[in-house]
């Protein structure tokens, strides 16, 4: 086998249509008599619906059909929730269109359908409502307490569940309570994760074609398998007579790995008029409307020896799930909590969360999902153990980092850490970074009472990836399986048609598996052709989250390849009138081991089976092969971030000065794909250190529900990255391979964060809530609230 | 999203334009750019019965120089402004604020006179116009008027520019020996300020003669700084530009909201007025 294809940094071949627009977004599909949807939403936070009337907008010009949650309360089903994370988990039923109640700003309350989209958004203004209003839970704290408002009358409690891991109890390591006791210092905080919003590029936007004997179902969304069972489930329309489509989907970030109510409305309006329907949201509806992402309060409590060497971490959770379950919402904390430990080695950890209903819109997976939000807290607690004892807050954190040659390293959560190398990763970025200059530069313009403070932050973190081993998501009672699936269809001239269960939407999956199969089969790049998202060609797939396409449907491909080696084999010997046993392939072609000459190529192998002339006994006449591959484990990149802020006193302006990354994701397939990632990456995290904030108001109005006051940064507002990689590769499967996709997001928020703390602990600043807006950094500069 | 229904009527000169208005009545609303009425209806904040885009009427796309004072047509772009040798050589501050304005598509579409017609206090180039003295020459039935800027603006998104009215150019004095700076400051680059400050300095004999002072988003419409101003001429030394800059948030009263409290945006007042006077030493 050569190896030309894997380490390239080839140009994605699906950018030119995606860049251009050239290509089917959901939006562009248009069917014949499609008419189109608009939702009338709660300007409410928490209200009862004493009355509803459709028909004025019925009267309206071009509408054809106007309908309220009464109206089709029998037929709309309810949206799923695959993710009961405890046995009592308290899960209301979510209506795709409010019926009596509406529990958030933002939901569904009416849908016009007509005959453009124009005649459909001016019929809204003439649907009457009567809200008659009922208290808003808004404050988790508060939402808990006794005699509480509740978001569920009939639930009786705001408190969805409690979640706990104690590895004490799972005798994974000893008692978080008991070295808390016994340490000679114990850091005590609460941070804040703030809600944000996915803000994918592409709106949601969904067509249901009910015409014919199947319906189709075309959606802008991460998971059009995931979505063609439960819709399916939840609407009880037999699996096989639903096709769902993800044609070119313009990003998610988490955010399109819901099963949606306008998706759940689309079918139901399209079933009810018996024609093609099409709903795409506006901006300000993606805002209000789609799932959030975050918004958990953190109380975390480190215990450690004054040398420095942590012995323990509990850490208590109050995770905001909105006013419903998510798809996987009550799961996201969880994935977090076996990263509170991080990289560290100490050996007692306690993790409890309770998830909390609120009228907010609900939350769910955004960008590395409880696992930002572990690292966060570790990391910044890290830094505080450094300041308590006067110590380097890098060498706090070697003091206590797992070592090379401890892997596979099994960590106080029972999981087992495949490999890593936590020295050589930071040792590249300090050196990258100029850190010892750096500290010098910030001691001597201290000394000078410059007004504009350098401060240095460091994250260092692990995630895990390639999510996952099936039987691991059964034991966490997550509703699917963690399997991946690709097909290799060889076509007779030779070219080659690879059909994935991922689910691209912006990741380069077409480039990336092209480059493995050119590999695999010794195949031109441009001869692989890889098909994706459509049910009908991908039929069997659980889509693209959680840094898994790669880690486990990469691992997939390959296995498929060498299966369609297998099966060529035998017809290539039979060809060249030998042996199977004396054949070696490379470069494409199978040669007779010593013989450097001659041979038959894949394609000669594939042309042969189409003809199926001359073949050997017993052969079927097929070289196209399937494999589904279930991870062993989650693979576990790290790495170190460095970051130097520089902080304005005067303004409270944070300028980043330098961003160092040194990744450790295991073997690279694309450099130019893995640099895109860890790019966009580390902006969303800096975006929460520094920029986004989804904000309501103490009615529950959401007060960010615009790209004016949501302040997504641009890249005028961030600075050049320099990014690096180690590489420890992965040792389960044979490409090494670990998943890049949330590494940036993980890593880069706390150590913004850091920096600036760094930078104003001379005036008494240990914390400021993110993000670190100017004005809550002058704040925490004036000694006020930060 | 997709704006409610309105007429459309695509005058070619500034009479068809008037004659437009007319005929549609008061709900009719004057297009230039369409740099904030646009999102306004799309978002459906904002619902005309006709819109009167000014687009096709070519007399307005001019910058000429007359005498001391440089003209520019309601239809000049920002990115027009920004490459504008008049405008270069004669109004530099309003070039170096103009490039603060939104983004590069945006200042192709969006115009000047659009911006001041907005009357946005959020707005940049409407205190960048205070301090310059520029006024405004406003079309209408009755023949034409010239509005001094500091009479222009009136209110929240308010301007003296009545509904059967155009503003059909804006005539800027030249710079000539003073030195301005504008000061954005800003949540994210492609932000609306929080507060702005156009800094306008003429300097006698090392010390600060006369200076002007605009504020963005610190009331309801653009302001000047009067305190500021008055301290700082004679100031000569950095500590007397400082200790008069800090009155630039004297007589404000800024709008206290989620974007920054009102004690915030005094505070930076001061700040970027000391910033911008200090660039133009």
């Amino acid at each position: 086998m050569t190896v030309t294809e894997v380490g390239s940094a080839r140009r994605r071949k699906e950018d030119a249509r995606l860049i251009t627009g050239r290509t089917t977004w959901t939006e562009n599909v248009t069917l014949p008599g499609m008419l189109h949807l608009a939702i009338l939403r709660s300007p409410m936070a928490h209200a009862r619906i004493s009355s509803i009337d459709v028909s004025p907008a019925l009267a309206t010009k071009g509408v054809v059909e106007a309908f309220s949650g009464r109206d089709v309360a029998d037929v709309q089903g309810a949206l799923p929730c695959a993710w009961p994370v405890t046995e009592d988990m308290v899960l209301p039923d979510r209506p795709p269109i409010a019926v009596d109640e509406v529990k958030f700003m933002g939901e569904a309350v009416a849908v016009v359908a007509a005959r453009s989209r124009a005649a459909a958004l001016d019929a809204l203004a003439a649907i009457e409502v009567d809200y008659e209003p009922l208290p808003a839970v808004l404050d988790m704290e508060a939402a808990l307490a006794d005699g509480a408002d509740l978001v569920h009358a009939d639930k009786g409690t705001n408190r969805g569940y409690t979640w706990v891991f104690d590895s004490g109890e799972a005798g994974t390591g000893g008692d978080a309570a008991a070295a808390l006791d016994d340490a000679e210092v114990v850091i005590r905080r609460r941070y804040v994760q703030q809600r944000l919003i996915p803000a994918f590029m592409e709106p949601r936007s969904v067509v249901v074609d009910p015409t014919g004997d199947v319906y189709s179902i075309w959606s802008a969304t991460q998971i059009p398998h995931i979505l063609r069972f439960l819709l399916a489930a939840v609407t009880g329309t037999p699996e096989h007579k639903v096709r769902v489509i993800a044609p070119d989907v313009g990003g998610g970030f988490g955010g399109k790995l819901q099963v949606t109510p306008e998706e759940l409305i689309a079918f139901v309006a399209a079933k009810r008029l018996g024609r093609p329907v099409k709903y795409t949201e506006s901006r300000s509806e993606s805002l209000v409307s789609a799932h959030h992402g975050r918004d958990v309060i953190q109380d975390v409590e480190l215990a450690a020896r004054r040398d420095g060497t942590v012995t323990g971490l509990r850490v208590k959770l109050m995770a905001n799930m909105g006013a419903y379950m998510g798809l996987v919402g009550p799961g996201v904390p969880i994935l977090g909590a076996f990263m509170y430990n991080a990289i560290y080695k100490f050996p007692a950890y306690r993790f409890e969360c309770s998830g909390v209903f609120t009228n907010t819109t609900i939350t769910d997976a955004y960008r590395g999902a409880g696992r930002p939000e572990a690292t966060y807290a570790i990391e910044r607690l890290m830094d505080e153990l450094a300041t308590e004892l006067g110590l380097d807050p890098m060498e706090v954190r070697r003091r206590n980092w797992i070592k090379a040659d401890e892997f596979p390293f099994t960590t106080v959560c029972g999981l087992q850490y495949d490999s890593g190398d936590y020295d050589k990763a930071t040792d590249k970025a300090m050196e990258l970074f100029g850190y010892d200059e750096l500290r010098k530069e910030q001691e001597a313009r201290r000394a000078e009472g410059d007004t504009v403070h350098l401060g240095i932050g460091i994250s260092t973190y692990t995630e895990m990836c390639g999510l996952a081993p099936s039987r691991v998501l059964g034991a966490l009672r997550y509703g699917a399986g963690g399997w991946e699936t690709a097909s290799v269809r060889m076509l007779p001239t030779g070219k080659v048609e690879v059909v994935t269960g991922t689910s691209p939407h912006g990741q380069g999956h077409e480039t990336a598996w092209s480059q493995i199969v050119a590999d695999q089969l010794g195949v031109p790049f441009e001869d692989v052709e890889v098909l994706h998202g459509d049910t009908r060609t991908s039929y069997k797939g659980l889509d693209t989250y959680g840094s898994r396409s790669l880690a486990v449907g990469g691992i997939a491909l390959y296995n498929a390849c060498q299966k369609v080696l297998d099966k060529a084999k035998p017809i290539a010997a039979h060809m060249l009138e030998c042996d199977p046993a004396d054949l070696e392939f490379a470069e494409g072609r199978f040669r007779v081991r010593g013989n450097p000459d001659g041979g038959r190529t894949l394609a000669d192998c594939a042309l042969a089976v189409f003809a199926a002339h001359d073949l050997p006994d017993g052969i079927e006449p097929t070289l196209d092969a399937d494999a589904v591959y279930d991870p062993v484990n989650f693979s576990f990149p790290h790495g170190t971030h460095l970051c130097a802020t520089e902080v304005d006193t005067e303004t409270g302006r944070v300028s980043i000065r330098k961003y160092v990354a040194v990744d450790d994701i295991g073997r690279v397939i694309n450099p130019l794909i893995v640099e895109g990632q860890v790019h966009g990456g580390i902006a969303q995290g800096i975006a929460q250190a520094l920029f986004e904030e989804a904000v309501y108001d103490e009615d529950g109005n959401l007060m960010t529900g615009t790209l004016v006051d949501y302040t997504l940064p641009t890249a005028a507002d961030l600075p050049s990255f320099v990014t690096d990689r180690t590489e420890s590769p992965a040792p389960d499967h044979p490409l090494g391979t670990k998943g890049v996709g949330e590494a940036g997001t993980i890593a880069s928020t706390p150590a913004v964060v850091n920096a600036i703390v760094d930078a104003l602990r001379p005036m008494g600043v240990n914390d400021i809530a993110m993000p670190c807006t100017p004005e809550r950094v002058w704040r925490a500069v004036q000694g006020g609230a930060a | 999203m997709i704006p409610p229904t309105f007429d459309y009527a695509a005058p070619t000169t500034v009479d068809e334009a008037i004659s437009a208005l007319r005929d549609a009545g008061e709900d009719a609303k004057v297009i230039a750019g369409g740099q904030s009425l646009l999102p306004l209806l799309r978002m459906r904040f904002a619902a005309p019965s006709t819109l009167v885009d000014l687009g096709g009427v070519e007399e307005l796309r001019h910058v000429r120089e007359d005498g001391d004072t440089i003209v520019i047509g309601a239809m000049v772009t920002h990115a027009r402004v920004l490459r504008d040798p008049l405008v270069n050589a004669h109004v530099p501050l309003l070039a170096q604020a103009t490039s603060t304005v939104a983004d590069r598509q945006i200042r192709h579409r969006g115009t000047f006179a659009g911006s001041l017609a907005h009357a946005d206090p959020a707005g940049d180039l409407p205190a960048v116009a205070l301090v310059l003295g520029a006024s405004l020459e406003i079309a209408g039935p009755h023949g034409r008027r010239v509005v001094p800027a500091s009479e222009f603006f009136v209110d929240y998104l308010e301007s003296v520019v009545a509904p059967d009215e155009v503003l059909v150019a804006v005539r800027v004095p030249k710079q000539g020996s003073w030195v301005g700076r504008y000061e954005k400051f800003n949540r994210v680059a492609q932000g609306w300020a929080l507060v702005g400050v156009a800094a306008l300095v003429r300097r006698e004999n090392g010390a600060i003669a006369e200076a002007r002072v605009g504020l963005t988003n610190m009331g309801s419409t653009p302001l000047r700084a009067r305190r500021a101003e008055a301290a700082l001429a004679g100031a000569d030394s950095p500590a007397a530009v400082g200790a008069a800059a800090a009155r630039a948030a004297d007589d404000t009263r800024p709008s206290d909201d989620l974007l920054a409290g009102a004690d915030y945006r005094r505070h930076l007042a001061g700040v970027l007025t000391r910033r911008a006077v200090a660039s133009l030493a």
